[in-house]
């Protein structure tokens, strides 16, 4: 386990429901969760030391998207500040990073992302690298689909595992507001439906969202001013596999297993676990990667599968936990991220409660 | 806990050039990556972590490339992560993989940046994906006129300032461009594109990456390698656009200046810093930048070149490498501007080494002219001002 300088913890967060469609700019999704982070900690928005957003140009359709993005943060007078084009979740990384040096004291959060404008499938595919898996056209959903394959042929899971997945995902979301879609499923009626991607059907697949995400984090001193119950980060840390889906596993995830390592997440108790369930199938790896056993309670939001707008969906699963726990659910969890078709990137963040 | 120390132990660069046809994007970044880690006397298995930064995706129609260049960077098992500020992106990618050094996490980092513009259209993307746009020079030429206007510049600063960075560049092999009958009369009568812009004092379009080794004091003691330590760092940004805003000075570049001043302890910058790289993309911004980030007083930037002050040999040499008006390839030139400041104070500037250089800043800046970010290297870790 990696050796912290400062303690750095959760003060505030935000975020939209996920939008089937929202029908206005990225920018009006994000500025009320900033305006609703500022206002729960109840600072003038121009004490915020830092500032860093994550968003993707090619969700948004036009190059330099994201400098518009700062018409929702502030930028006057000037502000320190950054941006990633990869989830929130990344920018939480850095700004968690940032407050290591212990000359700043508070970092502004957010990520968010638009899918409802265009194909979000056919943005995905310009991931794939441009000289051999870009012109096949290898969308993520194509190699959600190796994946799954790759579970069944190994013994590892059932299409019926799968479909638990969903069925477990939508009955969550019931209770989540800011689900786009609950309910309650049967996992024969949904054995019964299509493939829409041999052995993927349409609900092992997320919907298409928009949505944004913020929070506001603070080094120790400054957290317990700013507020009554933060939430502790106690780990994070993101690693990449190879983007070859034939140089590797698709059954496991190593990155994963680095990752956990890294943020010690077996050094206590995981209560609960909000992990970035794209397709179902990559729930299986997860939680074998995560050594995760019966004792964990995942995705009680509903996770992606009921919500998923890019950009937005890895930070929300860290405010997705940051609330179990407030909640009480648990008192220290994980959250996961992940970049790259299938699993290729990961981030892990543990958090735990205010003892 | 104060930031841990951080120093330049290793800097790549490839040739850049109009079109680098023979180099996949992987081999691009990896001819930069192994000459920085050659530089180092590292290897791949030194890298605890990596910060990869270009400009916007649509340059070269990838999305999110850190993902199908993890192998290439020898990122596979490691932390890598993005940046993008537009065309400050290539330092403030530097300034973030300082900032996992100063955190304490990492011991070792690396940090790329490039961008292939010819596998794209930069005019188009630039102009925010519209076709028929004005593009940069359309952006700034009317605020360089707004400078002239208020300085009362003469008009042959800017084709001086063209003439210098191609003499410079003349020194450098890695320069895309390589314009040896340069003159301010070839500069004047070459074609007006954006008024008083002539295309001589235009940056070219270039493929091509830079690299760079960052680690800890301990891992620079042991080393070997002289270091260039990062002494202050600064990041600023503000609205584009908005009544009032002044534009030729923007405050954000004023902030930044003044943010990385007093955290270096600098007062008097002109002074007590001995060179820079600044992101002169058009002529005129080498005045502008010098009274924009303090180093001249308000109206007094363009006497500086007049003088001569900014020539190698000058009093405060200003883009001895040839900066971007010699080789622009975008994502990359903020990190080559801050990669030549400490090649400056490591004493490996060769043909374009400024003599017992100790203190110099990289620079560069995005968007309509309203992000920033600015390193200050220096050759001791505590230097005495």
């Amino acid at each position: 386990m990696v050796s912290l300088a400062e303690d750095v913890a959760i003060v505030a967060f935000e975020q939209t429901p996920s939008h089937a469609r929202f029908n206005d700019s990225e920018q009006a999704m994000i500025m009320p969760c900033v305006n609703s982070v500022i206002e729960q900690v109840g600072m003038d928005r121009h004490d915020i030391d830092f500032t860093i957003a994550g968003s993707c140009d090619y969700l948004s359709g036009m190059p330099f998207a994201f400098v518009m993005n700062i018409d929702a943060v502030g930028a006057w007078p000037p502000v320190y500040e950054s941006h990633v084009e990869m989830d929130g979740a990344w920018a939480l990384f850095e700004g968690f990073v940032r407050l290591q040096s212990g000359d700043i004291d508070t970092v502004l959060v957010s990520g968010s992302g638009k899918c409802s404008p265009g194909s979000y499938r056919e943005a995905f595919s310009l991931q794939t690298d441009p000289y051999v898996h870009a012109p096949l056209g290898l969308d993520p959903r194509t190699q959600a689909g190796f994946q799954a394959q790759a579970l069944i042929a190994a013994g590892k899971a059932t299409e019926r595992d799968f479909a638990e997945v969903v069925v477990r995902s939508h009955a969550n979301a019931k209770n989540n507001p800011y689900a786009q879609l609950s309910g309650d499923l049967s996992v024969d009626e949904l054995l019964a439906e299509p493939y829409v991607q041999q052995p993927l059907r349409r609900l092992d697949c997320p919907p298409t969202s928009d949505g944004a995400a913020a929070m506001v984090i603070a080094r120790a001193d400054k957290a317990r001013e700013l507020c009554d119950n933060p939430v502790w980060i106690r780990g994070i840390d993101h690693r990449i596999e190879s983007h070859h889906p034939t140089l590797r596993d698709l059954t496991d995830s190593p990155s994963v297993r680095i990752a956990a390592e890294r943020v010690g997440l077996h050094d206590g108790p995981v209560d609960v676990a909000e992990l970035t369930v794209t397709y179902s199938p990559e729930e299986i790896v997860l939680r074998d990667s995560l050594s995760l056993n019966g004792d964990t309670d995942v995705n009680l939001s509903g996770g992606p599968l009921t919500g998923s707008p890019f950009m937005a969906v890895g930070l929300t699963r860290v405010i997705e936990l940051a609330r179990s726990i407030r909640n009480g659910r648990g008192r220290r969890g994980v959250a996961h991220a992940s970049s790259g078709p299938a699993l290729q990137q990961n981030l892990l963040c543990v958090l735990e409660g205010d003892s | 806990m104060a930031p841990r120390p951080c120093a330049v132990l290793g800097i790549g660069q490839t040739k850049y050039k109009r079109r680098r046809d023979e180099l996949t994007l992987d081999g691009l970044v990896r001819e930069a990556v192994l000459r920085a880690l050659e530089d180092a006397g590292a290897t791949f298995e030194d890298i605890d972590a990596i910060v990869i930064g270009k400009a916007p995706d649509a340059l070269e129609g990838v999305m999110m490339p850190l993902l199908s260049l993890a192998d290439a960077l020898g990122a596979v098992g490691k932390p890598i992560h993005r940046v993008h500020t537009a065309g400050s992106v290539g330092a403030s990618t530097a300034i973030s993989a300082v900032n996992l050094v100063e955190s304490g996490m990492y011991d070792t980092v690396l940090t790329v940046a490039y961008e292939k513009q010819s596998e794209g259209n930069a005019t188009w993307a630039l102009s925010g994906g519209k076709s028929g746009g004005q593009g940069a020079g359309g952006t700034f030429a009317p605020w360089i006129r707004n400078y002239i206007a208020r300085s009362k510049a003469p008009e042959h600063i800017g084709w001086m300032v063209a003439v210098k960075d191609r003499l410079n560049a003349l020194k450098n092999e890695y320069a895309h461009l390589h314009l040896p009958d340069i003159s301010i009369e070839k500069v004047r009568e070459s074609p007006m594109l954006w008024d008083p812009l002539h295309f001589l004092e235009s940056c070219p379009s270039s493929d091509g990456a830079a690299a760079m080794v960052l680690g800890n004091d301990d891992v620079a003691r042991k080393s070997g390698r002289p270091p260039a330590w990062v002494i202050s760092h600064a990041k600023r940004t503000e609205f584009g656009q908005f009544p009032g805003r002044d534009t030729v000075r923007p405050r954000a570049g004023v902030e930044c200046s003044e943010v990385l001043y007093r955290k270096a302890g600098i007062t008097n910058p002109r002074e007590q810093i001995d060179c820079a790289e600044l992101y002169v993309p058009f002529s005129w911004y080498e005045p502008m930048w010098l009274e924009g980030h303090l180093i001249a007083p308000e109206g007094e930037g363009w006497k500086m070149t007049d003088d001569g002050d900014t020539e190698l040999g000058g009093s405060f040499p200003v883009n001895m490498s040839g900066g971007v008006l010699s080789s622009n390839p975008i994502g990359a030139s903020g990190m080559i501007r801050c990669l030549e400041a400490a090649s400056q104070v490591r004493g490996t500037a060769g043909e374009y080494q400024v003599p017992g250089a100790r203190i110099a800043i990289g620079h560069a800046y995005g968007g309509a002219a309203q992000y920033y970010a600015m390193w200050m290297v220096s050759s001791e870790l505590n230097p005495e001002l």
